[in-house]
């Protein structure tokens, strides 16, 4: 027993008003589902359940779309662009006041630290607000052409892993540039998006604009297909992407994907090492390793290999595993049964391919899905554990000699999202970013994020970017119209 | 509170409240002092009723103010490009909380009817937030990787000049006003503005509303006064790093060349006022302003640094 | 008694100590990267320390005080009344810990001593020409002689900031070397004024050099200058004393001092001790908090968990209140 024991500190969660059961958000009301189901939202932490969502039916993404449209051709497409930007503001300072209970709901519902709830997700979910709201009245200096407009209905599918993030990187840009929305949020985190559709309401929003439909992969199917969406915005696994691609193929309909990655985390000998062995923490073990970004392989110089494992190690001890409402907890739970599965037979295999793994000793809750930060050592690149993207709180260690050795093993992969690199030395740290096939990388850092700086991956990570002022491209069109 | 009307009544009638008046001071350092000088000067509405006595700031106010200036430059400059630009959106919720106060003092300064202060006031406060949208974009339009012939990573940025003297339009009270002082202000710059002459009201107002908007002290310094006598002391002061000299159209005893000749000493950046030759003219604040106004008080800086492994 | 320059010579693996063999070993250490050391100390400052933990770390904070007064204006009522303070921090509770030392100019050591009697609150004296350090070798030997004569517990010293910052390391370490001898058996803290030091990687190198001179406790501040204490430097100098036992199976201990005035701060001091060196240095033999106004904070908190309401400067009391 540790002689300084934190005692529990749980947030409260009765800041969050939940509601036993949602319907669909479309043409700016709560409504019921035509021909759908209904599916239960619990809290990976606790197996409880936390409320009943909608699954829509294909005649309610039409309703959806319809409502898009109605929008577009109506209030929203006459708007100027300063007037869309005020209600873009409104947005970002709802969010801003609502802040904590936002935070509440994503960890509730996502099984993240609160921690990273109120610090990070949902300030950057505003502050990508406040940025692309700012952008709606200035298009024309943003390089995008002479008469850059809006495509018109916009389908977003988006993922489990930053959920309310994700809608506000998502819709955002969207508005800003005039566009309206049909968003699909992940089937296990459902329920910020459908607070957001409440903030929606607050700042008058007009109907139609945003339209919040939950469901599946046949909802998100049905949105991919529908005729009547002009463009797709998509960020998920790279085997769905691909499956967007091909179904958009000999269309015109124009699609942005932001996939997975098997990011290297590049550490030479001469790196400020206690801040590169956080960077190793926070690159893997920072949302539970849900993130396509995460720096899921460590490639470390091997004349220091020795003594940052045993640096690693020590960090890792520290790490605390549980309750994600508590504000000292550092790693959360797993979000879903299904992804723990898919966790659990990768380091299986791991083990099997021979590599050597170890986890810090913690104790686990007995209900929910839970898994210990896991580092495998003596990892080859032939190894699944090196190619393939885990999605969890796993840490794959090789080794290199010489930076271009580091290079070579760090783009010999078919993703390409993100990189890190860890050096004192100015020139290798902008030569090795020339040489690395990765949309993003971080040096002397990992894991940061902002509004205007540009995000998104080379090769099978995806392509098109978001954020910044490159992120508006895929929002726009210069195209006449049909 | 509309001070029009109360202009002819001397003794107040027996269901009409006395109102309290306000004072108008100077805006400096993040306080409202009076004017060192002690002195101050009617302000009548166009149609020559006395509105108020505005304190009349010397060549002292405008050393102090930018004393105060130059010592916010480091944190204002220094804080994100995210945090100036929710200052400024601040600014803007709050100027729409006063809406009717600046409607009244618009409309008192400038003669113009209700409805047309009403739209002016608008528009104002639509300029500000247009400005603090751009407080994080800019950088990126602005600024740039230069593919230099040769193993360097080479990189273009807009830097704050620093301190930014403004001569405040003398006409357009507000919008005029708004309109000069955001570009400064969204880039890191700080600011010392003499107000217009004759129209000084709305810009105290506007100075409290910076003052309960987490503007820091002495970010902007408004000083109200004599044109002709202030001005001079600005373009010749060697701590300011540029001058905007709008308001040297339609100022009384203002030569605005000779401003530019005092600036040249410490090669102040100089943004001459609109207008052909010597005239000098008040623009139309109505137009959708383009990025000259952030041009003309930012610099370019330019870093060079190898690649090699 | 151990040799310093023998065992530093052993360390470094050179047959002669000279400033040149310093400056590769101590320039040869890992970079501090500035931003994410601070980003490091904000995470550990979000640690939320409730209930019980709190009250722990409250009594453990107390316990870690040295409590201050280093004033030109110092007499022997200051000091007396100071002791008495440390002897009974709260009269209105009997339960609460005493700090660990006293903290004194070295000409006012022999009253603090008599206050004390033999409570076991220790004596700290700070001496080499303190604060500035700006004196002879001589000078700076005979101050410490002084307050160890005069039965000084510990010495607090400062090194000869303009040294470090020339690159003269082989004269800052045979002056500690020299003044850890003169301490006999007080244990020797080394004052390396952080603020002064400026970079990261500068307090990294002075915490090194300090632990090879021998000394027993790295300080951050004489709490003249500002910044003081920091939670960044004070991460880096926890990364220092960890680094040095496992190189060396030694223990040093780590005071910051200056600027610490509440008990949320001290707290995040607390968590940053146990997250990065661990729980050896939770202790108040390996750990003090230079203080004189921190102590009333963390007292009004132990009176609010105690009673259940906000307490007042009214409800402890002020033996040091300001001359002016």
């Amino acid at each position: 027993m540790a002689k300084f024991e934190y005692a529990p500190a749980p947030e409260s969660r009765a800041v969050v008003d939940l509601k036993p059961s949602y319907g669909l958000f479309i043409n700016g009301e709560f409504t019921e589902t035509e021909g759908g189901s209904a599916f239960k939202s619990i809290s990976p932490a606790t197996e409880e359940v936390l409320a009943e969502v909608t699954d829509a039916s294909e005649a309610d993404v039409d309703r959806a779309v319809a409502a898009a449209r109605r929008a577009f051709n109506g209030a929203w497409g006459r708007m100027s662009g300063a007037d869309r930007g005020k209600y873009l503001f409104r947005i970002a300072r709802i969010l801003q006041e609502r802040a904590r209970e936002f935070a509440v709901l994503e960890t509730l519902d996502n099984g993240k630290p609160i921690k990273e709830s109120r610090d990070v997700d949902v300030p950057l979910a505003a502050a990508h607000f406040f940025y692309h709201a700012g952008w709606a009245d200035k298009l024309e200096y943003a390089s995008l052409g002479s008469n850059p407009r809006p495509h018109g209905v916009v389908g977003q599918v988006i993922p489990w892993n930053f959920p309310l993030l994700m809608l506000a990187w998502k819709i955002a840009p969207a508005l800003a540039a005039g566009n309206t929305v049909v968003l699909k949020p992940a089937e296990t985190t459902p329920l910020t998006a459908l607070l957001f559709a409440e903030v929606c309401q607050q700042a008058d929003l007009p109907a139609g604009v945003v339209n919040i439909v939950t469901g599946a992969g046949a909802t998100g199917q049905a949105i991919v297909d529908h005729p009547g969406v002009d463009k797709l915005a998509f960020t998920g696994s790279t085997g769905v992407g691909k499956m967007i691609a091909r179904s958009i193929a000999g269309t015109r309909k124009k699609a942005t994907l932001e996939l997975g990655g098997k990011a290297a985390n590049i550490i030479f000998d001469d790196a400020a090492i206690d801040q590169a062995v956080e960077g190793i923490v926070n690159g893997i073990f920072f949302n539970q390793g849900h993130v396509c970004c995460a720096g899921s392989r460590l490639l470390v110089q091997e004349s220091i290999a020795d003594d940052v494992d045993k640096r690693l190690k020590r960090r890792l001890s520290t790490l605390r595993v549980g309750d994600p409402l508590d504000k000292n907890t550092d790693v959360g739970a797993i979000n879903s049964k299904a992804q723990l599965q898919r966790i659990t037979e990768l380091t299986a295999a791991g083990e099997a391919e021979g590599a050597t793994r170890w986890s810090p000793e913690c104790e686990l809750p007995s209900k929910g899905f839970w898994f210990r930060p896991t580092v495998f050592t003596g990892v080859s690149q032939t190894h699944r554990i090196a190619q393939e993207e885990i999605f969890g709180p796993v840490l794959s260690v090789l080794t290199f000699r010489t930076p271009h050795e580091a290079v070579a093993k760090a783009n010999n992969t078919p993703y390409g999202l993100s990189a890190g690199v860890w050096t004192e030395k100015g020139s290798r740290i902008l030569w090795m970013a020339d040489q690395l096939r990765a949309g993003v990388v971080w040096a002397n850092t990992f894991n940061k994020f902002d509004p205007t700086s540009p995000f998104g991956g080379y090769k099978e990570s995806g392509y098109g970017r978001e954020g910044g002022r490159h992120g508006l491209e895929a929002y726009v069109t210069t195209e006449g119209k049909a | 509170m509309s001070p029009a009307t109360t202009q002819n009544q001397r003794t107040p009638a027996a269901d009409t409240r006395v109102d309290v008046r306000k004072t108008y001071k100077l805006y400096i350092g993040g306080k409202f002092p009076r004017s060192e000088s002690g002195r101050s000067y009617e302000v009548t509405d166009a149609k020559g009723r006395f509105l108020a006595n505005a304190a009349q700031g010397s060549r002292k106010d405008a050393r102090d103010a930018v004393v105060a200036a130059r010592g916010a430059v480091a944190g204002w400059a220094g804080a994100t490009a995210y945090n100036r630009g929710q200052v400024l959106y601040r600014v803007a919720e709050v100027m729409e909380g006063r809406r009717a106060q600046f409607v009244a003092e618009v409309r008192a300064s400038e003669g113009v009817t209700e409805r047309q202060a009403e739209s002016l006031v608008s528009q104002a406060i639509d300029r500000w937030v247009w400005y603090a949208g751009w407080s994080d974009k800019y950088a990126q339009v602005l600024g740039g990787l230069n593919p230099v012939a040769g193993p360097y990573f080479d990189i273009s940025a807009p830097e704050p000049t620093g301190v930014v003297a403004v001569l405040a339009p003398q006409a357009s009270s507000l919008l005029g006003l708004v309109s000069v002082v955001a570009p400064v202000i969204v880039s890191g710059n700080t600011a010392v503005v003499l107000t217009s002459e004759l129209r000084p009201l709305p810009a105290i107002t506007l100075s409290e509303a910076l003052a309960t908007s987490d503007v820091p002290g002495g970010v902007v310094n408004l000083i109200t006064g004599r044109t002709a006598e202030v001005a001079p002391w600005l373009a010749s002061h060697r701590d300011v790093n540029a001058i905007d000299l709008a308001g040297a159209a339609g100022a009384a005893d203002v030569v605005w060349g000779d401003l530019e000749l005092a600036a040249a000493e410490n090669l102040k950046r100089v943004l001459r006022p609109a207008g052909t030759s010597a005239d000098a003219v008040e623009p139309d604040w109505t137009r959708t302003p383009d990025l000259s106004r952030l041009t003309a008080f930012l610099e370019t800086k330019t870093v060079w640094h190898p690649k090699g492994r | 008694m151990v040799d310093a320059t023998a065992r530093a010579r052993d360390l470094l693996g050179v047959s002669r100590l000279t400033n040149a063999a310093l400056t590769t070993w101590l320039h040869g250490l890992p970079g501090v990267d500035q931003v994410g050391c601070e980003a490091r100390a904000a995470g550990l400052g979000t640690r939320s320390i409730k209930t019980t933990s709190k009250a722990w770390a409250i009594d453990t904070a107390i316990s870690m005080i040295d409590l201050t007064t280093l004033e030109g204006a110092d007499t022997a009522g200051k000091v007396r009344g100071l002791c008495a303070k440390a002897l009974n921090p709260d009269p209105t509770d009997s339960s609460t810990p005493r700090p660990a030392a006293i903290c004194v100019y070295g000409d006012m050591v022999p009253t603090a001593k008599e206050a004390l009697g033999s409570s076991g609150v220790n004596v700290a004296a700070v001496a080499t020409a303190f604060p500035s350090g700006r004196a002879s070798m001589a000078v700076k030997l005979a101050d410490t002689r002084d307050a160890v004569a005069a039965g000084a517990d510990e010495i607090d010293m400062v090194i000869d900031r303009g040294a470090f910052l020339s690159g003269r390391y082989l004269d800052v370490f045979n002056e500690i070397a020299q003044v850890k001898e003169a301490c006999g058996s007080a244990r020797l803290k080394v004052i390396m004024e952080t603020g002064e030091l400026v970079t990261y990687d500068n307090v990294r190198r002075a915490s090194w050099l300090s632990m090879l001179a021998g000394g027993d406790f790295i300080k951050t501040s004489t709490g003249k200058v500002a910044p003081a204490a920091t939670l960044p430097v004070t991460l880096i100098m926890l990364e220092a004393v960890r680094d040095w036992r496992d190189l060396t199976g030694e223990m040093v201990g780590v005071k910051p001092a200056g600027g610490i005035r509440t008990s949320k701060d001290a707290i995040k001091f607390l968590v940053a001790v146990s997250e990065v060196a661990g729980d050896d240095w939770l202790d108040p033999y390996w750990f003090r908090f230079g203080a004189s106004s921190l102590l009333n904070d963390l007292l009004l908190q132990r009176q609010r968990m105690r009673t259940g309401a906000y307490s007042g400067p009214d409800y402890v009391t002020d033996d040091s209140p300001s001359l002016y």
